[in-house]
């Protein structure tokens, strides 16, 4: 299979903060990938520059066969890239439908009556239906999580990024967004997913790559690299209060 | 269980356009019920009503928080005069083709004060303002500083009879004010408006979902603009003079306009229709009181900021879910339609 996400040689600092360090990986068509790293590790920034959120200090990145690294934004999310910000940021004054719908017909690039059922679709996926009419602002902080990623699916990606969505959910809950990001991933939508919930994480990812100060310290099965000593150290008590 | 229904108008937006409509008749029928100086400040109200809702469409929707737009009210105000007296044109055409004129001069404008962010953003607006304030000053064809009366010839191309041309000038600020309020509310109804509403409610969730931040600003801008100068140049054809001091009065064309945007709502389509019927009774009521009336707005503006930061239009709406006119969707699922 071929890559959908290539990242190679990506560098980003803020000042004395180095927050993309050499980053180099691939992103296979039709994976996902789990993203794991203490806080301020860069995982949020990773994802700032493979959106157009931020811009690089250097290297590349290619979607999709097409070097991006110069594409806004707004075109990277037409060309299949979206994604859940970490700290919901919901179109507060319309509504959960409304919210949708503008991931389907800007996103996506639907009109009309297609564009409204798609967005009807993915508020049903989410579980957000019950809340389509309410303000988004006056969404509690799970259920703005929830519409970080209904609104995301609205765009129809071919890329889903998904920044720590599990966190605070009972586990009734995690076990109904689990099944969610599970039916997303196989109807064939590549996922990174940053999480630091890790049993919600790793029963849906294949492969794992490991974050600190903006550098890749470890990548691959999910099983061993939870075993590497670097990863233990990092999320000793990690996992217990997230 | 059948597919969930998607809707828009409400039950209070029906009524509302009922009542629009009886207005707007009425509205229509002024010069035979109403006199003269009654005809005068509807015609200002109108007016006043036009660049609010022009002003909360950039500021209010597109973050483009402008206190220069008297740069475009007295852009268009000279032209009216410029295009009426140097290029023979008829007062009407003269003030669409100022529209025209300030939508071109707003692109370059638009992409020198675009980088700037926040504060540094309002303050060159107003930089720019003063420019042309200064610029027209310069003028010595229009009067320079001291301004220039429109020529009675022109004024009579108008209308032969005095309360001929009172009345046309009256018609004319109302046919603006219907198509600006139509023109911003079909806008904020499509998907482009879609787009721009959800700018308003957070930039970097609108880029990330596809919307092009830079162009739609510059489209707002650009057509709320030139709307602006045809405004300005209606206000000028009811006052038949003109002055650099006037024509781009911060306090006339910015301060109020902001005062009645905010104190009525700014981001609603509402808010600042609200806020120029609130802002006139006050300064009616208040007319024969001299300074304490600018005391009394200013009173008003903070306790307002300070108590409803939504405006007056943001407490009646989350009060009782009222919306007049219909931009909200609505989903129906089947269980509660015959709720
Ligand atoms: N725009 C910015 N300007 C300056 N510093 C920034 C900016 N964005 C992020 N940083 C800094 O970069 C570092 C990495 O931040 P980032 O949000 O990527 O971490 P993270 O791995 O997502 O952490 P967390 O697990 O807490 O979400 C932090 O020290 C943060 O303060
Ligand atoms: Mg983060």
């Amino acid at each position: 299979m071929s890559a959908i996400l290539s990242i190679a040689g990506l560098r980003k600092s803020f000042d004395a903060v180095v927050v993309a360090d050499d980053t180099t990986f691939d992103v296979t068509e039709g994976e996902a990938l789990g993203v794991l790293g203490p806080n301020g590790a860069g995982k949020t920034s990773l994802f700032n520059l493979i959106t157009g959120a931020l811009r690089p200090d250097a290297g590349r990145i290619a979607f999709a066969g097409q070097d991006i690294t110069t594409h806004s934004a707004a075109a990277r999310c037409k060309e299949g890239i979206a994604r859940s910000f970490q700290i919901p940021q919901p179109f507060g004054g319309m509504t959960v439908f409304e919210n949708a719908l503008v991931g389907a017909t800007q996103g996506a690039g639907l009109h009309g009556r297609e564009a409204e059922a798609h967005a009807v679709d993915v508020l049903e996926e989410t579980g957000l239906m019950p809340k389509a009419n309410t303000r988004a602002g006056a969404l509690s902080l799970l259920e703005r999580k929830r519409l970080e990623l209904a609104r995301a699916m609205a765009a129809k990606p071919k890329l889903l990024l998904l920044d720590e969505i599990a966190g605070g959910l009972t586990d009734a809950e995690c076990v109904a967004l689990i099944d969610t990001i599970k039916r997303i991933h196989a109807g064939g939508t590549t996922i990174i997913w940053i999480e630091h919930v890790l049993h919600a994480l790793l029963v849906v990812v294949e492969r794992v790559i490991v974050i600190d100060f903006g550098r890749q310290i470890a990548e691959g099965d999910p099983a061993q690299i939870m075993e590497t000593p670097e990863v233990k150290e990092i999320y000793l008590g990690i996992d217990a209060d997230a | 269980m059948s597919a969930p229904t998607v809707t828009r108008a409400t039950r209070a937006s029906s009524v509302a356009t009922v009542i629009a409509l009886i207005a707007l008749v009425l509205l229509a029928a002024a010069p035979w019920w109403a006199g003269r100086a009654d005809m005068r400040l509807m015609g200002e109200i109108l007016l006043y009503l036009s660049l609010a809702c022009l002003w909360n469409l950039m500021a209010g929707y597109a973050g483009l928080v402008s206190v220069g737009q008297q740069a475009f009210v007295g852009f268009g105000g000279y032209m009216l005069f410029a295009l009426t007296i140097f290029g023979g044109l008829h007062p009407i055409a003269a003030i669409i083709a100022a529209g025209g004129l300030a939508a071109i001069v707003s692109i370059p404008i638009a992409t020198l004060i675009f980088r700037l962010k926040g504060a540094y953003f309002a303050i060159g607006t107003w930089v720019i303002a003063e420019v042309f304030r200064l610029s027209f000053a310069q003028v010595s064809a229009l009067g320079g500083g001291s301004g220039s009366s429109l020529p009675v010839g022109i004024v009579k191309s108008l209308a032969a009879s005095r309360s001929g041309r009172e009345a046309l000038s009256y018609w004319l600020a109302l046919g603006a004010a219907v198509v600006v309020i139509s023109a911003v509310y079909l806008f904020l109804r499509s998907r482009r408006g879609l787009a721009l509403t959800a700018i308003r409610d957070s930039e970097v969730a609108a880029s990330g979902l596809g919307i092009d931040i830079w162009r739609t600003k510059l489209e707002v801008y650009v057509v709320t603009s030139a709307f602006t100068a045809i405004i300005g140049g209606l206000i000028f054809l009811q006052k038949l003079r003109i002055s650099p001091d006037a024509a781009f009065s911060v306090n006339d064309w910015t301060a109020f306009v902001i005062f009645i945007v905010v104190i009525g709502g700014i981001g609603t389509l509402e808010g600042p229709i609200i806020g120029t019927l609130l802002f006139f009774a006050l300064r009616e009521t208040l007319a024969d009181f001299g300074t304490i009336y600018l005391m009394v707005l200013g009173l008003v503006a903070i306790v307002v900021m300070l108590k409803a930061p939504k405006g007056v239009w943001g407490l009646i709406r989350d009060r009782f879910d009222l919306e007049l006119f219909p931009l909200s969707y609505r989903v129906r699922t089947a269980t509660d339609k015959g709720a």
